[in-house]
C-alpha cells in the first residue's frame, strides 16, 4: 500500500547528512525538528501569498479581465512586489483606537493558519507532529482566527469596524458547531483523532463517498469560519466598506488578508485530508512510481484543487444577510451535521473495519 | 444638541408599543448607533451621503444627504447657446448620454415648431435605446455587487456595455460624451455599414442576458436577498412621484414612451414589462426584461432605418433661434422621466432651464423603503432605485 515517502526519504538524508557531521542524540533531533518547523512555516506564508496571485488570476478569469500579468513569467512575483509594498508603506493607527490591541491584532489573526500546520499531513510521516488529538488540535487552533477579528472590530474605534467584529462572533457562534459535527462523522469512521489515522483509513475508499452530506457541510461551515465571500459578512465590502480592517493599512492589512488567503488553503488542505484521501494517490497502482506516486505532490495537487473551488464559489455567489445567515446556520446546517453524525455511526456498524487505518 | 427623533423599529412596524420598547431598551441596556455611511462608501454609486440610524444591524432611521456633486446644470443651461447645452447634457446621466440628449432636443423643438425626418428619427431611436441598454447593464451589474457577488457583475455588465459603447462610438466619434442630437435633427450621418455592425451586437444579446439569470436570478441567495425586500406600493410609488423601472417594478403600467409617444415610438412594436411585488427582485427583472424590449425596439428602428435615403438627415437650422415663449418635454429616460422645460426670451440663449430628473426624484423613496430593514438591505434597495449621482445632483 504505502510505496515511495518522500518527505520521509528526504527526512532521513538530511539526519544522515547531520550524523556524518558529528550530531548526535538530541541535539540532532532538536536541530531536525527547528529546520522542519522553519521549512514548514516558511512555506505556510510564502504559500498564503503565492496564494494571493492565484486568488486574483482566477478572480480575473471569472469576471472577463486579465489579472496580474506584468510582474515576473504570467505576473507570478506580483504577491512578491504587494508585499514589499505593503512593508514599506505607513502601517497608520487611528486617533482613539486601542493601540497595543490595534497593533497586536493581526498578528494573533496571522498566527492560528501557520499553527494548524503542525498537523496537516504532507505525507506519510510528513506531518509535524501526529498528535492523537490533531483533529481537536485543528479546529481550537482555527478558531481562534474569530477573536482577533472581534479585536480588531473593537480596538479600530470605528463603527463600520465594531459591527464586523460583532458579526464575526455571531457567526463563530453559528458556525463552528456544524464545523466540528461535520468531522466528527469521519472522526467516528476512523476511530482515532489523529489526522494521520484520518488518511490512512481512507486506503479504500475516500470519505465523501460515506460522509458525503458530511463533506458539504463541512464545505460549507469551513467557508463560513475562514469568512470567505458568499459569508464573508465580517467585512462585506459592498456594506460596512471593509468590516473590521477598515482602519488597517500597510502591513497591517497585508497580515489580514495573508491570514485570509493562508486559511482558506489550510481549509482545503484540511478538506482534502478529511474528505478526498489527504496524501493517497488518486490512481491505484502508482504509489512505486517517482514523481506519479509521491503522495507530497498528491497532497498538494488535492488543496490547491480545493483552493480553487473556494475560490470559484468566492466570486460567483451573492452574500448572505446577517440574520437569513445565522438561521441557515442554526436551523439547517446545525441539525443537519447531527443526521450526518447518525449516518456516520450507522455506517461504523455496517462496515466493521472497513474504514479503519 | 438636538435630541434625534425616531421610532424604534418594532414599535414601527407595530408590534410592540413604544413604552413597551423603552422598557425593554433599558433592560437590555442597547443604545441606537448612528452610522454614516458616504460620501465615500463603495456602495453609494457616487458622492451621497446616508444618515443612518441603527438599533444593531437594523434601520431605524435614514437621512439622504446630498449635494455633494453640485455642477449647477440649470443655471449653466442659460449662459449658452441651444446647441451648445446639447454637450452639457451628456455630463447630467453619463451613462446614458444619448437620452439626455433627446430630451433637450425634444423641448427645443418644441419650442421652435420643428419637423425631424424619418431617418434622424430612427438614428435618434437607436442611439437613445442603445444608451437605455448601457445603462440599465450597469444599472443590473451594479445591482448584483450590492447584492454582494464580489465584482463579477460588474465587470460581465461592463464588458458587453463595451460592445454597445463601440457602436455609439461609430456613429458619434465618442465613447460617452456623444454630443450627437440637436434641435431637429441629428449631428450626422451613420458609417457605412454600420447597421449591419449594430444587428451583430444585438444578437449577442440574449446570451448576455441569459448568463445574468445564470449569475443572479436563479441564485437562491440572490432570491432570498431581494425578493420581499424594500418593497415599494404602487400607492407609494405614485406618491412620490417616482418613475422609470422603479415605478413599473411596483406595477403601474407607465412608461412615456407609450402613455405620451414621442419620435418614432407610437410606431413600433414592443411591451412595457412591469413586476408585482415592487420589490427589489421585480425591479431588478424589469431592467433585464427592458433590455429585451430595447432589443426589439432597435431590430426593429434599424430596418426602417435601412429603408431611408443615407445622407438625408433633414433641415437642422445652423442657427437655432426659437421664438419667445416656453416649452416642457419629457421623454423615458434610462432611470425614469426625464423632463425640460425651456424658456426662450427670442435670444440664442435660454432665458431658463430646468429640469426634472428621475433619479433625483427616485431617491426620496429610499428613506421610506429602507425603514426596519437590515443595513444590508438598504445597499440593496439603494442599488434597486439605479440612481445616477451627476443626474441627482445636477
Amino acid at each position: 500500500m504505502i510505496g515511495l515517502d518522500d518527505v520521509a526519504t528526504a527526512g532521513n538524508w538530511l539526519r544522515s547528512v547531520l550524523y556524518s557531521l558529528g550530531l548526535r542524540g538530541l541535539v540532532l533531533d532538536g536541530l531536525l525538528t527547528l529546520i522542519a518547523i522553519f521549512i514548514v512555516a516558511n512555506f505556510a506564508l510564502a504559500n498564503g501569498g503565492l496564494m494571493s496571485f492565484v486568488w486574483r488570476r482566477e478572480m480575473a478569469m471569472i469576471q472577463d479581465r486579465r489579472g496580474p500579468n506584468r510582474v515576473g513569467p504570467n505576473g507570478l512575483f506580483q504577491f512578491l512586489a504587494d508585499g514589499i509594498k505593503m512593508i514599506l508603506k505607513q502601517a497608520m493607527v487611528p486617533r482613539g483606537a486601542d493601540r497595543l490591541l490595534f497593533i497586536v491584532t493581526p498578528v494573533i489573526a496571522a498566527f492560528p493558519f501557520v499553527m494548524a500546520y503542525l498537523v496537516i499531513p504532507f505525507s506519510h510521516g510528513g506531518a509535524l507532529a501526529d498528535i492523537n488529538v490533531g483533529v481537536l488540535y485543528l479546529f481550537a487552533i482555527t478558531s481562534l482566527a474569530f477573536p482577533s477579528v472581534f479585536l480588531a472590530g473593537w480596538s479600530s474605534n470605528n463603527k463600520y469596524s465594531m459591527l464586523g467584529g460583532m458579526r464575526a462572533i455571531a457567526q463563530l457562534l453559528a458556525f463552528e458547531v456544524p464545523l466540528t459535527m461535520s468531522a466528527l462523522g469521519v472522526v467516528l469512521l476512523t476511530g482515532s483523532l489523529s489526522t494521520q489515522a484520518v488518511v490512512l483509513s481512507q486506503h479504500r475508499l475516500w470519505f465523501i463517498v460515506p460522509q458525503a452530506i458530511g463533506a458539504v457541510i463541512f464545505f460549507i461551515a469551513g467557508m463560513a469560519e475562514n469568512a470567505a465571500h458568499p459569508f464573508d459578512l465580517p467585512e462585506a465590502e459592498s456594506e460596512i466598506v471593509a468590516g473590521y480592517y477598515t482602519e488597517y493599512s500597510g502591513i497591517m492589512f497585508g497580515l489580514f488578508f495573508l491570514a485570509e488567503l493562508g486559511t482558506t488553503w489550510t481549509l482545503g488542505a484540511v478538506f482534502a485530508t478529511f474528505f478526498l484521501g489527504g496524501w493517497l494517490p488518486l490512481i491505484p497502482g502508482v504509489e512505486n512510481i517517482p514523481i506519479l506516486g509521491w503522495p507530497l505532490l498528491w497532497f498538494l495537487a488535492k488543496s490547491y484543487l480545493m483552493f480553487g473551488v473556494f475560490t470559484l464559489v468566492r466570486f460567483s455567489m451573492p452574500r448572505f444577510r446577517i440574520d437569513q445567515f445565522l438561521s441557515f446556520g442554526w436551523k439547517f446546517l446545525v441539525p443537519a451535521s447531527f443526521v450526518n453524525l447518525a449516518v456516520g455511526a450507522a455506517e461504523v456498524v455496517l462496515t466493521k473495519g472497513f474504514f479503519q487505518p | 444638541m438636538t435630541e434625534i427623533k425616531v421610532l424604534p423599529v418594532e414599535a414601527a412596524q407595530g408590534r410592540i408599543s413604544l413604552e413597551q420598547d423603552r422598557v425593554a431598551r433599558n433592560d437590555l441596556r442597547t443604545q441606537l448607533v448612528q452610522v454614516n455611511i458616504g460620501p465615500h462608501h463603495p456602495s453609494t454609486h457616487g458622492v451621497l451621503h446616508f444618515f443612518v440610524t441603527l438599533d444593531s444591524e437594523t434601520v431605524v432611521d435614514l437621512r439622504v444627504i446630498f449635494g455633494y456633486l453640485h455642477r449647477s446644470m440649470e443655471k449653466l443651461f442659460e449662459g449658452r447657446t441651444y446647441v451648445g447645452n446639447v454637450a452639457l447634457t451628456d455630463r447630467m446621466d453619463y451613462t446614458a448620454s444619448m437620452l439626455n440628449n433627446w430630451g433637450w432636443c425634444l423641448c427645443c423643438e418644441k419650442l421652435a415648431g420643428l419637423e425631424v425626418n424619418e431617418r434622424s428619427q430612427c438614428l435618434r431611436t437607436i442611439a437613445g435605446e442603445m444608451s437605455r441598454l448601457s445603462s440599465h447593464l450597469i444599472g443590473t451589474g451594479v445591482f448584483g455587487q450590492d447584492v454582494g457577488i464580489l465584482v463579477t457583475s460588474v465587470m460581465w455588465g461592463f464588458n458587453w456595455r463595451e460592445e454597445v459603447l463601440q457602436c455609439l462610438d461609430d456613429l458619434s466619434g465618442a465613447r460617452m460624451m456623444y454630443n450627437f442630437m440637436r434641435p431637429g435633427g441629428v449631428n450626422q450621418d451613420a458609417p457605412e455599414g454600420w447597421s449591419a455592425k449594430v444587428r451583430k451586437v444585438m444578437d449577442g444579446l440574449p446570451r448576455h442576458i441569459e448568463d445574468f439569470h445564470r449569475l443572479m436570478t436563479i441564485n437562491e441567495i440572490f432570491r432570498a436577498r431581494t425578493e420581499g425586500v424594500g418593497i415599494l406600493s404602487p400607492e407609494d410609488a405614485l406618491g412620490f412621484s417616482v418613475t422609470g423601472p422603479t415605478l413599473r417594478g411596483s406595477g403601474v403600467k407607465y412608461d412615456i414612451r407609450r402613455a405620451h409617444p414621442y419620435g418614432i415610438y407610437d410606431e413600433l412594436d414592443f411591451d412595457v414589462p412591469i413586476g408585482e411585488n415592487g420589490d427589489c427582485f421585480d425591479r431588478y427583472m424589469v431592467r433585464i426584461w427592458e433590455m429585451e424590449q430595447s432589443r426589439r425596439i432597435i431590430l426593429q428602428a434599424l430596418d426602417r432605418l435601412d429603408a431611408t435615403e443615407p445622407g438625408n438627415l433633414g433641415k437642422a437650422p445652423k442657427v437655432f433661434k426659437p421664438p419667445a415663449g416656453d416649452a416642457y418635454a419629457e421623454i423615458e429616460g434610462a432611470k425614469g422621466c426625464l423632463g425640460f422645460y425651456l424658456k426662450s426670451d427670442g435670444g440664442l440663449e435660454p432665458y431658463r432651464g430646468k429640469l426634472r430628473s428621475p433619479s433625483f426624484i427616485n431617491l426620496t423613496a429610499l428613506p421610506s423603503m429602507v425603514r426596519g430593514w437590515k443595513i444590508a438591505d438598504v445597499i440593496a434597495i439603494f442599488g434597486s432605485i439605479d440612481i445616477n449621482m451627476g443626474e441627482v445632483d445636477r
